[in-house]
């Protein structure tokens, strides 16, 4: 049995780490589990950051001196890694990897192919998203090894032995997690755990209330975690029941992945400005631009701290040595911050304003899909609203809903950096109570946070104590039902594609370690040729069992596709183009992942069926350049 | 000891003047070079410089600049030079009592944390005013240079590729 559990938060912008020894008997003192993240910060200086920044910076051979790069555990690393990786890379755009994460769940490319960075010259060798992640969780594994793992316990301690929990975000689909999951077992980490980060942010909030958590939350309430990360905003929503006298928390949704973030807030501020500069005749270079979003993060915390400041001054150092006369200056004014941040992220709307999304283009599905509507609010008020009207078909709903247009949250939980803002937490709640007014409901109550930026890390390893029988369990399974699709014959017209039934192979909710009844749909394999289905998901539909077959899905936005699922049945020569009748069967693994088979109809046969990650759908492979 | 050798009077001189030879070669402190005696003040440079360019402000004749000029640069140097110092040192005033309040300066004062100025005469206990509260580094969290890097170089030239 492992001695620790690790809890590690690979972000989009920041990674932690944050642990719980097990061997002690004793709750842990949560501020002291977090361990320092020894990286680079310049060549030839390593120092230890609380938080590893999730750059990756892919250097010319030439370009460092012989032995800079140098870390602890390793003499001429290939690749530079966190803080430093993040400053250089400010000045050679080309060569920095940032944001892997969110290419991981980005279905519109080969998320397995070496595609980062995006616009890289001829001569860099590119990286996979996955091996990114893998590379982020390697360096976080030899740091914990170099501190941890030595002296008599030493290979005992070491983090391959030890249990891991890795968080992602709610809405990562079937495949993302599943590469997440292979990122770390690339990185040498042997027993993970994926654990969803709104929900480790409640754990980090449990952890801190302790037992007294009671007296915050009752049976009734329904706990919405607005987690704003640096490239992503996750929500989920928490209902808390009562069973036999003890609280139970289940988490009954998730929202739809929207790649909008707190970089976002701070990169629209700097363009702001960076137009004023550029009307008074300055231009910025990108280092000196990426100096400026910089100043903006500091300001905007700086007139966020201080109600009464009616602006922050912002200097952009000069390129070249003459930093006297050649810096530039500007000022960020708190009129700017409150029409760009405050009411262009978070606007007050109706809780009927649904975000505006543009139309895609193939084309545009080959960056990352951005949140094409930047109003958080508009994205949370879509998210009740749908819930609302998916728990209303639910038969046992833990949350009420009836005479509500929205499910009506009784109290909220923030996470991420972002929040340190206290104004933007004001907002979302001022606008929850709006809505709330309106629709008959009570205000909502805030529930104080542990620590913005650390919380996941920290809910993460406090799991892994909850998972040895401490404390109290969120349950919920799978946050989606899951479809394979199925063609139904018909006699081809150009330009009108065949309907696509979709087969219930798993329903919503279905727990860690429990595998679903097996349809009565029969197919035939092909053996040693690759049978393939597209496969779909949905985050509404809670009443759907296995085996139901749903009409056309064409046109249907309760559905998503996801990456199709494929196999190949192996067999000799002699068996090839045999046919094998199959039943389905899917499954949610103890680490938190979908599998699923094709069971041999009166055999023992049984294939896994593998998300192919290298395309959606019947798209065109894209991803090539 | 079970066995033990016997040398010749003049052998055993010979062995005894090369150990001694050997001893205080051994103990005669390798002459390092300068960058590397002085790594640590360098690596703090090299930081400063990097974070809030120190030696870019400090090197430039300031005297034909603005003060607007200078403040904005100032404000480069202050924050950049702030977080460094954060990161590398804890500081508190060396007296906790507030600058401007009296203070009596007891016997057996510790003469590294208060020094004495004005009308020094006498015996202490001492009756002074607090001008200036002083700064004790808590703590020192200097970066390790590597010594693959040179340390004199604070910071390298910068070529931009077109």
């Amino acid at each position: 049995m492992s001695r620790y559990t690790i809890g590690i938060d690979l972000g989009t912008t920041n990674c932690a780490l944050s642990f719980y020894d097990l061997s002690l008997a004793e709750p842990r003192h949560w501020q002291e589990s977090v361990l320092p993240i020894p990286q680079l910060t310049a060549p030839g200086a390593v120092e230890e950051r609380l938080l590893l920044p999730s750059f990756l910076y892919l250097p010319n051979a030439r370009e460092f001196p012989e032995g800079g790069l140098a870390l602890p555990w390793s003499k001429a690393p290939a690749l530079v890694l966190g803080e430093f990786a993040r400053s250089h890379g400010a000045k050679v755009p080309a060569r920095l990897v940032s944001s892997a994460k969110s290419w991981l769940s980005h279905a519109g490319v080969d998320r397995a192919g070496a595609l980062l960075p995006w616009q890289a010259p001829a001569d860099v060798q590119r990286v996979s998203p996955v091996e990114a992640s893998t590379r982020y969780l390697e360096h976080i594994a030899a740091a914990w090894d170099g501190k941890r793992a030595h002296g008599k316990s030493g290979a005992a301690d070491a983090i391959a032995e030890q249990e891991v929990i890795l968080t992602v975000p709610a809405s990562f689909d079937a495949a993302a997690r599943d590469l997440t999951l292979k990122a770390a077992s690339d990185a040498g980490l042997k027993n993970v755990i994926l654990l969803e980060e709104p929900q480790a942010a409640l754990y980090a909030w449990l952890e801190v209330a302790g037992e007294s958590f009671r007296a915050h939350v009752e049976s009734g309430d329904v706990i919405l975690v607005v987690d704003v990360g640096g490239g992503t905003t996750d929500l989920s929503l928490i209902a808390v029941t009562e069973q036999a006298g003890d609280l139970q928390l289940t988490r009954v949704a998730v929202g739809d992945h929207i790649l909008l973030g707190g970089d976002n807030m701070d990169l629209a501020l700097a363009h702001n400005l960076n137009q004023e500069l550029i009307e008074a005749g300055k231009k910025l270079d990108s280092w000196q631009f990426a100096s400026l979003t910089y100043g903006c993060r500091q300001a905007k915390e700086h007139l966020f701290a201080e109600p009464k400041l009616k602006k922050a001054p912002i200097s952009v150092p000069s390129r070249g040595a003459g930093l006297v006369g050649g810096s530039v200056k500007t000022e960020l004014t708190r009129e700017a911050l409150t029409r760009t941040l405050t009411d262009g992220f978070m606007p007050e709307v109706p809780v009927t304003e649904m975000p505006q999304t543009a139309r895609r283009t193939g084309l545009a599905q080959m960056a990352l899909p951005y949140a094409q509507d930047p109003g958080i609010t508009r994205h949370l008020a879509a998210f009740l609203r749908r819930q609302a009207r998916a728990l209303e078909k639910s038969h046992d709903s833990p949350v009420k809903v009836e005479g509500t247009s929205f499910v009506h949250p009784t109290a909220i939980l923030f996470n991420g950096g972002v929040f340190k803002a206290g104004v933007l937490k004001e907002r979302i709640v001022q606008v929850l109570n709006n809505w709330l007014a309106a629709d008959g409901g009570q205000p909502i109550k805030e529930l104080q946070g542990a620590d913005l930026d650390l919380a996941v890390a920290r809910g993460a390893a406090y799991y892994g104590w909850v998972r040895h029988g401490h404390g109290v369990r969120i349950r919920g399974g799978t946050a989606r039902s899951y479809y394979v699709g199925v063609e139904s014959p018909a006699p081809a017209v150009p330009g009108f594609e065949p309907p696509v039934k979709a087969l219930c192979v798993a329903p919503f909710g279905m727990e860690e370690g429990t595998q679903a009844d097996v349809p009565p749909q029969e197919f035939g394999l092909v053996v040693a040729e690759p049978t393939r289905f597209r496969f779909f998901a949905s985050s509404v539909r809670r009443e759907d069992k296995v085996g139901d077959m749903l009409e056309d899905l064409h046109g249907n936005t309760e559905f998503e596709e996801l990456a199709p699922i494929e196999t190949t049945l192996p067999g000799d020569s002699r068996e090839a183009g045999k046919l094998v009748p199959v039943n389905l069967q899917a499954a949610v693994t103890e680490v938190g992942t979908l599998e699923v088979r094709c069971l041999e109809k009166g055999g023992e046969g049984r294939w896994k069926l593998e998300l192919n990650v290298r395309m959606k759908g019947d798209a065109e492979p894209v991803g090539e350049r | 000891m079970a066995w033990r050798l016997i040398f010749s009077a003049a052998f055993g001189r010979q062995v005894a003047a090369a150990l001694d030879a050997a001893a205080r070669q051994a103990a005669a402190p390798k002459a390092l070079p300068p960058e590397r005696v002085h790594a640590s003040s360098l690596v703090l440079l090299n930081a400063l410089q990097r974070e809030g360019r120190l030696i870019d402000f400090l090197q430039q004749d300031i005297t034909r600049f603005s003060d607007e000029e200078v403040g904005t640069a100032a404000r480069v140097v202050h924050t950049g030079c702030r977080k460094v110092m954060q990161q590398c040192f804890e500081f508190a005033p060396a007296s906790p009592a507030a600058e401007g309040s009296s203070l009596t300066v007891a016997e057996g004062f510790d003469a590294q944390q208060i020094r004495l100025t004005g009308n020094v005469a006498g015996q202490p206990p001492f009756r002074g005013t607090l001008k200036h509260h002083g700064w004790v580094a808590k703590a020192i969290r200097l970066p390790e240079l590597s010594e693959a890097v040179d340390a004199r170089v604070i910071a390298p030239a910068e070529v931009e590729l077109p």
